[in-house]
């Protein structure tokens, strides 16, 4: 009875249309005729999803492992700190930002005439190592970087409090004995600490993976809707299609990429269920 | 004697050294913000001099300074009180959340707790339905939203936006967090008194639940001030657009208007994340917690 209302939302407003993807990605958009398998093979041949998918990949594996260490790193020593409220609402504050108002700050940073050009010009005379640079990190490859660490900059906060939650719930007595006994810090980090995190290894995953998509935003607002190729992700591709109304396309890749995630959410849940 | 003191001051200076290590990121935090306060009380023709090379082909650095000479509040004077376009997008922005986020109380909440407190048969497999819908991008279901959304007529009005933010599952989730905190004990305890179900809910779910809750909100508010993709597919008139939509199309050479106009799509969500901070640390814990 407290259910059926989302119940009801959820099947109407998801589920049902679902189905209807998945029944239309068997089909042509316009005559509506049964065409089998034929859109998913021209996705699977189609160039731009290639590259999607690979940046896509890319992406997720690049930062997923960097920020779970961030992460990691900034958490432990803010464990030990008496009081961590400060920092960590520093570290947490960007996920308040709207993208909106963050892009503009990140244009004025990576533009070929920007700050992060002018400080390291700077630098570089300083130190004599290198002369005046104007890399344009948002037309080069070095856009995929800047993807990068826009995503590390908005989803620290979100890992160090994963994280902390996990590294507090280690009961006291266990660490102290293990003092008592004569452990190392970094014994008592890699033979207590560690081991206990594996939990929240999994959840910080999920949600990192579950974050990650959110990225498009400030992709998009920086470089539009066809940006620089290496940053070209899914969802720039998605919503393309969507644009030029590729409807069967979409449908295929809807059910291709729908169905992988799930996947992968499937195996990292027995993963974890079984090790423990 | 003086080797321990050696020691104990070695210590210190360690942590010393570590607090200031932590504090050196968060210059990256608090620069951008820095930067767009200072932007926005600069007067046009100074802002003009510093981002002259955005405009010209020149090889000059961008520059800045920290203390404008000049500060003004000519940029805030002109969008508070001579662009009305700019309230109506405010407003947009607040209604859509504001809705967003009673729906989501209205539907969400009974939702998590009956998944919390009513374990019968199939409402584990469909509790995990609805995580893995939680996880789903948008780019998935925009199709099937879409369609869904074509079908009932609501294209190019705000309930296109709304509506499927309100049956999103992630609150449930989170709120389900909270309610996973209450000892069982203390419903049966309830029931045998004789309360009715909803009063239950009521009494206890509701107060005992509510750090669950708030934070639901709070996630939900910071996520949702922040919208861009569902409106920039399902909207086209620009006059129902949000503010987060609107602030990218500002040109660099109303600099000076985007700057106030970032600041003040900032306020509401640093109000937010002051006032709501303990919950959204607690959302992230239960946004965390697996069954």
């Amino acid at each position: 009875m407290f259910l059926a209302p989302s119940l009801l939302g959820v099947a109407v407003f998801v589920l049902m249309p679902f189905l209807d993807v998945f029944g239309r990605s068997f089909k042509t958009v316009i005559t509506g005729q049964f065409v089998w398998f034929e859109n998913y093979k021209t996705i699977f041949t189609n160039q731009a999803f290639l590259l999607a998918v690979k940046n896509t990949f890319r992406f997720t594996l690049v930062c997923i492992p960097l920020l779970v260490v961030i992460g990691l790193m900034v958490a432990v020593p803010v464990s030990k700190l008496k009081s961590m409220g400060t920092v960590k609402s520093l570290y947490l504050f960007p996920l308040a930002m709207p993208t909106a108002t963050i892009v503009i700050v990140w244009k004025m940073a990576f533009y070929k005439q920007g700050f992060l050009n002018l400080i390291l010009t700077r630098i570089g005379e300083r130190t004599g190592l290198w002369g005046e640079l104007y890399t344009d990190y948002l037309g080069t490859g070095a856009a995929f970087w800047v993807l990068v660490f826009s995503y590390i900059w908005k989803n620290t906060g979100y890992t160090v409090v994963l994280w902390l939650a996990g590294i507090l719930g280690i009961p006291n007595e266990m660490l102290e004995a293990a003092r008592v006994d004569g452990a190392s810090e970094r014994q008592c980090f890699f033979k207590i600490i560690l081991p206990n995190l594996k939990g929240s290894l999994y959840t910080i995953v999920i949600l990192s993976f579950l974050n990650s998509f959110k990225i498009y935003r400030e992709a998009y607002l920086v470089a539009g809707a066809y940006p620089q190729q290496d940053m070209y992700l899914l969802q720039h591709l998605f919503n393309n299609w969507f644009v030029n109304l590729d409807f069967d396309k979409m449908a295929a890749a809807a059910v291709c990429v729908g169905g992988f995630l799930f996947a992968v959410i499937m195996l990292l849940q027995r993963a974890w269920d079984s090790r423990r | 004697m003086d080797l321990l003191r050696a020691r104990l001051r070695w210590k210190e200076l360690k942590k010393g050294l570590t607090v200031f290590l932590l504090f050196l990121p968060t210059v990256l935090v608090c620069m951008p913000v820095i930067l767009l306060v200072t932007g926005s009380v600069m007067g046009s023709g100074e802002l003009r001099q510093y981002l002259a090379p955005v405009f010209t082909d020149s090889y000059r650095y961008i520059s800045w300074k920290l203390v404008p000479d000049y500060p003004t509040f000519e940029n805030y004077g002109k969008l508070l009180f001579m662009t009305p376009q700019f309230f109506v997008l405010f407003w947009n922005s607040m209604k859509m959340v504001a809705c967003i986020l009673a729906g989501q109380l209205l539907v969400g909440v009974p939702a998590a707790w009956a998944f919390a407190v009513y374990q019968v048969k199939g409402s584990r497999a469909l509790f995990a339905l609805y995580v893995v819908l939680m996880l789903l991008p948008f780019q998935v279901t925009m199709l099937s939203s879409y369609l869904v959304l074509n079908r009932l007529g609501m294209l190019d009005t705000q309930y296109a936006v709304i509506l499927p933010a309100v049956f999103s599952t992630f609150p449930v989730f989170l709120t389900y967090g909270g309610f996973r905190c209450i000892p069982v004990q203390l419903i049966e305890a309830a029931r045998i008194d004789g309360a009715g179900e909803w009063r239950i809910f009521w009494k206890i779910g509701f107060p005992l639940g509510k750090s669950g809750l708030l934070s639901a909100m709070v996630l939900g508010f910071l996520e949702y001030w922040n919208m861009m993709e569902q409106p920039m597919a399902f909207l086209e008139d620009k006059s129902l657009w949000p503010l987060s939509l609107y602030l990218p199309e500002i040109t660099w050479a109303q600099a000076g208007y985007a700057f106030t106009a970032s600041i003040i799509t900032l306020i509401p969500a640093v109000f937010v994340f002051v006032w709501g901070q303990d919950y959204l640390e607690q959302g992230i814990i239960f946004s965390g917690l697996k069954e």
